[in-house]
């Protein structure tokens, strides 16, 4: 029924041949389509607002970089301030309590609480082998606790026994009772579907809750509502103080916009949500995956990683353009540690080279780790940027300063500004020329401390070079190769020439 | 307490949104883009989506003001609008007495109202003094059977039910059987809920559709799908699914007595052109009431009521 928001962006940028910054106007028009998306799938309209007015500010102004569209970077900011609003951080439920913990659900009519309540007590029975008690508040819904009970019988948890006449609040006042003279670690309270204009039954759940202090209150809701849910998170939150959000039915098709909008009302977590009907049928709740889905792009996520990618493979070109130029600074030499760090450090880049295997073991022995490159970071990033760009600066006063930030010492800063100097007479030495002798000069030595060198012959591409560049840059070990980065699609990026000095030990030229 | 006095006090919420964001575009003789965008905005915030949206506002904006804007005027000028689409579906379920039974079906997704519409339904034609089967066929949820049962005790219904996880079908099957033996006014069939991209479940439902039609290939003389009326935009994914296999002739909204505004029927006649039949404004047996389309324009638009 509706384009994606994917295709209309391209459309929105397909005018936009050139680089450059995101332009104000170019954003909006991005930005427009963004706000129709999220509108379509049912988020509510003030956070709506608010988000696209958090995006637009990140955007404006945000470099466009070479290889990635405009489109694709517009979507990774929308998708990235997306996964962000929707949580980053595990919700798990506070049930570590002294027993029993007590769980409220609360929620609409409809909108799944009693079916959540029974998910939950297997849930918790079987993954953290908790004995769980239900209790159905219910007196409203006609045999809305024979459903319970049959649940809990399904789920092979305790469930209270029913009796009559009694008030929600006295059900729940027995429950307590109960449970803890039964020795139940959880008890899991359901309770009515209300309307949040109906205050007799809000203040029903009110008493509830000041009887049973819930370690958490859960309030259940469809993931099909629409703009409502603002209304509903707020009502059932000033109430009663929600701690958590349980999503149902998110194994439909809807959007899902509701989550955004509850999640950015209450401030509280989504902690599960529901997938189907089966009584195990209940996860936790993935943010990165919510965020795709609201944006109707079932590629988002590749698409996002693609363009990730090309960021880092955009820094490593233009850092080989830099080092072919015999340009190199402690920026560029902080840019290679980094690098090295994100593919995994030392041991990630060794592993994934062939014939390397055998020499972690060495690195290993001369003292050589990742914690080395982390300190070597922690240096660079004492110095001042007028000091990155020239080390000359650098003198003894300037030295201690720099150690004393990183939480190192003199002679570590000193080791760091050799293999630096190393690294840049090289860089220097081989500017301009052709990758081939690069290598040959590199492999005569002056690998800046890599303990025995590397293997002869290795091979200026790297054979890892498969499917459209899968190790391109991966070359680079042997020496800044422009030559060798294709500007290839997938695989890791590339890491540009030289891996830096390595060890911090004296290159010893031992074997 | 009147349908209308509990849409209203529902949708008193909304309406004092429209008329909040109305108000700045009063006492103006014309009315310029920005305040167009916020009619827009506030009929989007009742679930109109943002179609809709923009062509009603379109029209406020179109229509001639005989001098200054005033609110009343703004907010009939929108009631107008609305009203052109709902009314050609404001259709109350009407029994054909010539079809014994007249055969109800009502279906839709999980928690969307389906058994406390049947047990409504039943109440409203008991009263009418028509003769009622009620047929259990949500086989799937817990209790799901006996919840139906309480409501044919209230109502004075006969129940025709199974076991829990029987076949719906074949439940439905019987109870055609025993209602056309009987000669029963109307037949209710509640189904399971069933989400509308779950095709299994969708299957199951057009086993029940073709079953029934075993026994009369005019039936189900009205095929209703229950919406939840804080649904947003996915009931047009909804009504769109449940009419390819259950030919859905018309719906049934719920849950209007709460903060929801229920905008969405108005994007469903727009796109749909069904029925509107009733809408539930609350768990009362009595609560079910017939669809006006001039008084729920009027209570969305903020139109103050001037009725009896």
């Amino acid at each position: 029924m509706f384009d994606s928001l994917k295709d209309k962006l391209q459309d929105v940028f397909s005018a936009l041949g050139k680089r450059g910054a995101l332009r104000e106007s170019d954003v909006d028009a991005a930005l427009r389509e963004v706000r129709l998306a999220l509108l379509d799938a049912d988020v509510a309209l003030p956070v709506v607002k608010s988000f696209v007015a958090t995006v637009r500010e990140k955007a404006v102004g945000s470099d466009v970089l070479k290889s990635v569209r405009p489109d694709q970077q517009v979507i990774k900011i929308v998708n990235d301030a997306l996964t962000e609003v929707l949580g980053s951080e595990p919700a798990p439920l506070n049930i570590a309590v002294n027993p029993p913990a007590v769980i409220l659900m609360a929620g609409l009519q409809g909108s799944g609480k009693t079916t959540t309540a029974g998910k939950l007590a297997l849930r918790l029975r079987t993954r953290e082998r908790k004995k769980v008690m239900l209790a159905s508040l219910d007196v409203t819904r006609p045999a809305a606790r024979e459903q319970l009970r049959i649940l809990g019988e399904q789920a092979e948890v305790g469930v209270l026994p029913e009796a009559d006449r009694e008030s929600p609040a006295q059900i729940a006042k027995r429950a307590l009772q109960a449970a803890k003279l039964q020795g139940f670690d959880v008890l899991i309270l359901d309770t009515a579907g209300r309307v949040t204009i109906d205050e007799g039954l809000m203040a029903e759940l009110r008493e509830v809750k000041a009887l049973t202090n819930p370690h958490e209150v859960l309030l259940v809701a469809d993931a099909m509502t629409g703009q409502d849910a603002v209304t509903t998170a707020t009502a059932f939150n000033e109430a009663v103080d929600i701690t958590g959000i349980v999503l149902t039915r998110l194994d439909g098709d809807a959007r899902g916009g509701a989550a955004l909008s509850m999640r950015q009302i209450t401030g509280c977590p989504i902690k599960l949500v529901g997938v189907g009907e089966k009584q195990d049928a209940l996860e936790e709740f993935d943010p990165a995956r919510m965020a795709g889905r609201i944006l109707d792009m079932g590629d988002v996520v590749a698409l996002v990683e693609k363009a990730a990618e090309n960021i880092e493979q955009e820094e490593a070109e233009r850092l080989a353009k830099r080092m072919a130029k015999g340009q190199f600074d402690m920026n560029d030499f902080l840019s290679q540690l980094r690098q090295l760090q994100k593919m995994g450090g030392l041991g990630g880049i060794m592993g994934m080279l062939p014939g390397l295997g055998k020499m972690q073991k060495q690195i290993a022995a001369a003292g050589i780790d990742d914690s080395m490159i982390r300190r070597q970071e922690a240096i660079i990033l004492s110095m001042t940027k007028k000091e990155r760009s020239s080390v000359g600066l650098l003198n003894a006063s300037r030295r201690k300063r720099i150690a004393a930030g990183s939480g190192t010492s003199v002679q570590e800063v000193n080791r760091v500004v050799k293999q630096y100097q190393e690294m840049a007479k090289m860089m220097k030495k081989l500017g301009g020329k052709s990758g081939a002798s690069m290598m040959k000069a590199l492999m005569g030595g002056g690998m800046g401390g890599m303990p025995g060198g590397m293997p002869g012959g290795m091979p200026g591409g790297m054979p890892g070079g498969t499917s459209g560049g899968g190790m391109s840059g991966l070359g680079g070990l042997g020496g800044g190769l422009p030559g060798n980065l294709p500007g290839g699609k997938g695989g890791l990026p590339g890491l540009p020439g030289g891996l830096p000095g390595l060890g911090g030990k004296p290159s010893g030229k031992k074997k | 307490m009147s349908w209308l006095k509990k849409l209203t006090s529902g949708l008193s919420k909304t309406s004092a949104k429209v008329t909040a964001s109305l108000s700045s575009l009063l006492g103006r003789s014309a009315i310029d883009a920005a305040s167009i965008e916020e009619v827009e905005d506030a009929l989007i915030a009742a679930d109109l989506g943002t179609r809709v949206a923009a062509r009603l506002a379109e029209g406020v904006r179109r229509h001639k003001f005989d001098g200054e804007v005033t609110a009343p005027a703004l907010a009939a000028a929108l009631a107008d609008g609305i009203t052109e689409i709902l009314d050609p579906v404001a259709m109350p379920l009407e029994i054909d007495p010539a079809k014994r039974p007249h055969v109800v079906l009502l279906v839709g997704v999980n928690g969307s109202g389906k058994t406390t519409t049947a047990g409504k339904l039943a109440q409203q034609w008991r009263q009418q003094g028509k003769s009622v089967m009620l047929a259990a066929g949500d086989t799937f949820r817990a209790a799901a059977i006996e919840q139906l049962l309480v409501w044919g005790e209230r109502t004075g219904t006969e129940v025709v039910a199974g076991d829990q996880g029987g076949d719906a079908a074949a439940l439905a099957y019987q109870a055609m059987e025993r209602a056309s033996a009987q000669g029963t006014d109307v037949l209710i069939i509640d189904t399971a809920g069933r989400l509308q991209n779950r095709s299994e479940l969708m299957d199951e439902l057009a086993k029940i559709v073709r079953v029934i039609r075993k026994l009369d290939d005019s039936a189900p003389h009205d095929s209703v799908i229950v919406l939840d009326g804080t649904v947003g935009q996915n009931a047009i994914s909804q009504v769109s699914a449940f009419k390819e296999v259950a030919d859905v002739s018309g719906l049934i909204v719920t849950k209007l007595d709460g903060s929801a505004k229920g905008g969405v029927v108005i994007t469903l006649a727009d796109t749909f052109g069904l029925p509107v039949h009733a809408v539930g404004v609350g768990e009362g047996a009595d609560d079910l009431q017939p669809f006006e389309a001039r008084d729920f324009a009027n209570a969305l638009a903020g139109v103050p009521d001037t009725g009896a």
